[in-house]
């Protein structure tokens, strides 16, 4: 690996070349937009541009667009009318809509419940009420797998708590909260349930009509849509107040003309995710698992982040020990693979994810810790080729690092 | 993704001087693991007193790898004397620049030079010259803080407690090791100003004989006071004024610091100077100085008036 004159290293040195296409290992973040989707959309642009409000054919025909849109997400989540669901713009709002619409129609209640290692559209404006908006918020803690307490859920909650909201899955580790037992708890307690299913929607099966939950938040993105649109299903007969105000769209929940041909991109891509979540539960979690195998055993000092037998079938999150997690994703970028990290250097902040600190992960492996997330249009030999790979990067990487079994820290 | 220069991916892809010098002459380990970057540099000198090997290992990211390798090439050949005058500025430059976030991994470079520098004449027994150190030495290693960064802080803002020092410099806020150090220099400080001998910056202080990173004599006692929250005196004439600042700063400018976990509280306002707290993430923000001048200054300014000055007071 050092050339002739011993003094340069070349990390690159060897390694396979490119694959004919990228190989995209980061669908928590975001998702390729399926071919379907955007066939669905293309004529909602081009010839059927009308305002789903107007009195004529061209909006009759995109007023027709969404509500067959709108059947589709209700499908995916399992809601059993088509006005509980409401068309945000995607997660982060779906999820302001539920935690504030709820607060301003119970204003009397001053008190929220949420977890620690909630998604930044959560964790933000939690801060943001309480240092602002006066209200006291509770943080449940996760133990080292990432899970939650019940009991302490239970012993949280209080006459004025207005609104719980937990999450369905997390983005980071991919450990699932069991919010049915959750929002049996929330509910004997008379608060709402918000749940931010935004990673679980596609991944797992979900059935509004048979669960607690009041609130709901999916995204479009996450699931083969494009960017800026989403959905918060809200239960019939729960109150909540709008955030956008002016036009009667959303039954006055959330005003603005629909983002038509993105929302009936959204619901082709809830359609595609519906029938797809055996398949994320087998072919998905099969390439996965295949994949979390080669990696541990060929790699040592590396450890599964997260409760490994409870966690979405598409994600895995490994620490390998001793090493920051930029210099990794920035080698496999040049070897074709796109993956992400919860180091510090790579979300610009001092801290490394907020998750894995929660879960008392220490530095020296939340640094070097590294999140591939799959999608169904990954393939087995993407998993091989990535296997063979990374463990190369890691090694050559450490051979740079200070820090190893013997000595972790200066 | 990080707008990188071909020479940033160059020396991370192809690093220089992997490893450790045998039988260095000195040796400098900077940052932690805590903290997200560290720094081993060692080197050794010829016959002539010259660089001949200078070797890096880098827990960091592709820019800390990178300002680390080409740190080594810098070094190698020159005299310490030579090697003293390189900045951290110099090094961001032979990278062709890194990214404004990233600059610290260009003052991590700088900072193991020093430390390797003071080791080597630590070793020979001889007095470290001033010259030599005028960047100042890390205080706190978690967090790569100098100790004129935080005499500095101490001056200009009357910080009492440790707390103080980290909530405004981050100095102290990672193993602690520093705190003992930290004690040692706000006493320092204290005695000067309680003796008039301050400035209100650091410009005038002497360069002390520096062992590693503590050495400081305990010269005085501390205010037994401590810093708390204090009462806000304006003048009558002034109230209209104060009204119009509290406003600006709870509509527009605390919005702005939520957003990244920080907050911002009014304290007093006199003789068109505005005494502001800065809280939360804010607080222990290497950049609050910025902050200061880029979000509160300016939007102080744009809406009300362009006399008005900004003062961060301790927490």
């Amino acid at each position: 690996m050092m050339s002739a004159s011993g003094k340069r290293m070349n990390l690159m040195e060897g390694m396979p070349p490119l694959p004919d296409n990228p190989i995209y290992l980061d669908n928590n973040a975001t998702t390729a937009v399926a071919p379907e989707v955007i066939e669905m959309m293309l004529p909602l642009l081009t010839e059927h541009y009308g305002n789903p409000s107007s009195m004529h054919s061209f909006g009759a025909r995109a007023g027709d667009a969404i509500s067959a849109a709108r059947d589709r997400i209700m499908a995916l989540v399992g809601a059993s009318l088509s006005n509980e669901i409401v068309l945000t713009a995607g997660g982060s709002e779906s999820d302001n809509l539920a935690i504030v619409g709820t607060l301003r129609a119970y204003p009397e209640k001053k008190h929220l419940i949420t977890t620690t290692v909630e998604h930044p559209a959560v964790l933000g404006l939690c801060r943001d009420l309480e240092q602002r908006h006066g209200y006291e918020v509770t943080y449940l803690k996760v133990d080292e797998l990432g899970q939650l307490d019940l009991d302490e859920l239970r012993d949280s909650l209080r006459e004025d708590t207005a609104v719980v909201s937990i999450m369905q899955a997390n983005n980071e580790t991919g450990v699932l909260f069991d919010t049915e037992a959750m929002g049996q708890i929330v509910k004997a307690n008379g608060s709402v349930f918000h749940v931010d299913a935004v990673q679980a929607a596609g991944k797992l099966p979900l059935d509004m009509q048979k669960s607690c939950i009041d609130l709901l938040s999916i995204s479009g993105h996450k699931l083969h849509a494009p960017k800026g649109v989403g959905a918060l299903f809200v239960r019939k007969g729960t109150k909540i107040r709008p955030l956008i105000v002016g036009g009667h769209q959303e039954r006055g929940r959330r005003a603005g003309t629909e983002n038509v041909a993105s929302v009936a991109g959204f619901g082709m891509a809830c359609e595609l995710a519906q029938g797809g979540i055996e398949h994320e539960n087998t072919v998905v979690r099969g390439m996965r698992d295949h994949l979390e195998k080669l990696l541990l055993a060929a790699i040592p000092d590396s450890k599964l982040n997260g409760v490994p037998d409870n966690r979405l079938p598409n994600t895995m999150n490994i620490s390998f020990n001793y090493i920051e997690g930029e210099g990794i994703l920035l080698l496999l970028d040049r070897v074709g693979v796109a993956a992400s990290s919860g180091s510090a250097c790579t979300s610009g902040s001092l801290e490394p994810s907020h998750v894995l600190r929660a879960m008392g992960i220490p530095f020296t492996q939340a640094h070097g810790s590294i999140r591939f997330s799959l999608s169904r249009y990954n393939k087995m030999e993407e998993m091989d080729y990535v296997a063979a790979v990374l463990p190369p990067i890691i090694e050559r990487l450490r051979m740079i690092t200070p820090f190893n079994e013997k000595r972790a820290t200066f | 993704m990080w707008d990188y220069s071909d020479k940033v991916f160059d020396h991370f892809m192809n690093p220089r001087n992997v490893g450790v010098v045998e039988n260095p002459d000195g040796v400098g380990e900077v940052g932690s693991m805590a903290c997200g970057d560290a720094l081993r540099l060692t080197f050794r000198l010829d016959e002539n007193e010259r660089i001949a090997e200078a070797k890096f290992q880098t827990f960091g990211c592709g820019s800390a790898i990178a300002s680390s390798s080409v740190l080594t090439e810098m070094l190698i050949g020159k005299t310490l004397q030579e090697a003293s005058a390189i900045t951290n500025e110099h090094i961001a430059e032979e990278l062709d620049g890194l990214p404004r976030e990233k600059m610290h991994c260009s003052v991590m470079g700088r900072e193991a030079l020093e430390a390797a520098m003071i080791d080597y004449y630590k070793k020979l027994g001889r007095g470290v010259p001033c010259d030599l150190i005028k960047q100042s030495t890390i205080i706190c290693h978690c967090f790569s803080v100098t100790k004129d960064t935080v005499k500095d802080a101490i001056f200009n803002h009357r910080l009492e407690t440790i707390e103080d020092v980290t909530n405004h410099t981050k100095a102290g806020g990672g193993c602690k090791e520093c705190h003992h150090d930290l004690g040692d220099l706000l006493r320092d400080c204290w005695d000067k100003i309680e003796n008039g001998q301050d400035t209100g910056t650091v410009a005038a202080q002497s360069p002390e004989a520096v062992e590693g990173t503590g050495g400081l004599q305990s010269l005085g006692s501390l205010p037994e006071k401590k810093a708390g929250p204090k009462p806000v005196d304006h003048e009558p004439k002034d109230a209209a004024m104060v009204a119009r600042i509290q406003e600006l700063m709870d509509q527009d400018i605390a919005p702005n610091l939520h957003r990244d976990g920080g907050d911002i509280e009014f304290v007093r306002f006199n003789d068109n100077r505005v005494y502001v707290r800065l809280t939360g993430s804010c607080a222990a923000c290497r950049s609050s100085e910025l902050t200061i001048k880029n979000v509160v200054e300016a939007q102080l300014h744009e809406f009300i008036s362009e006399d008005l000055q900004v003062i961060e007071v301790a927490q």
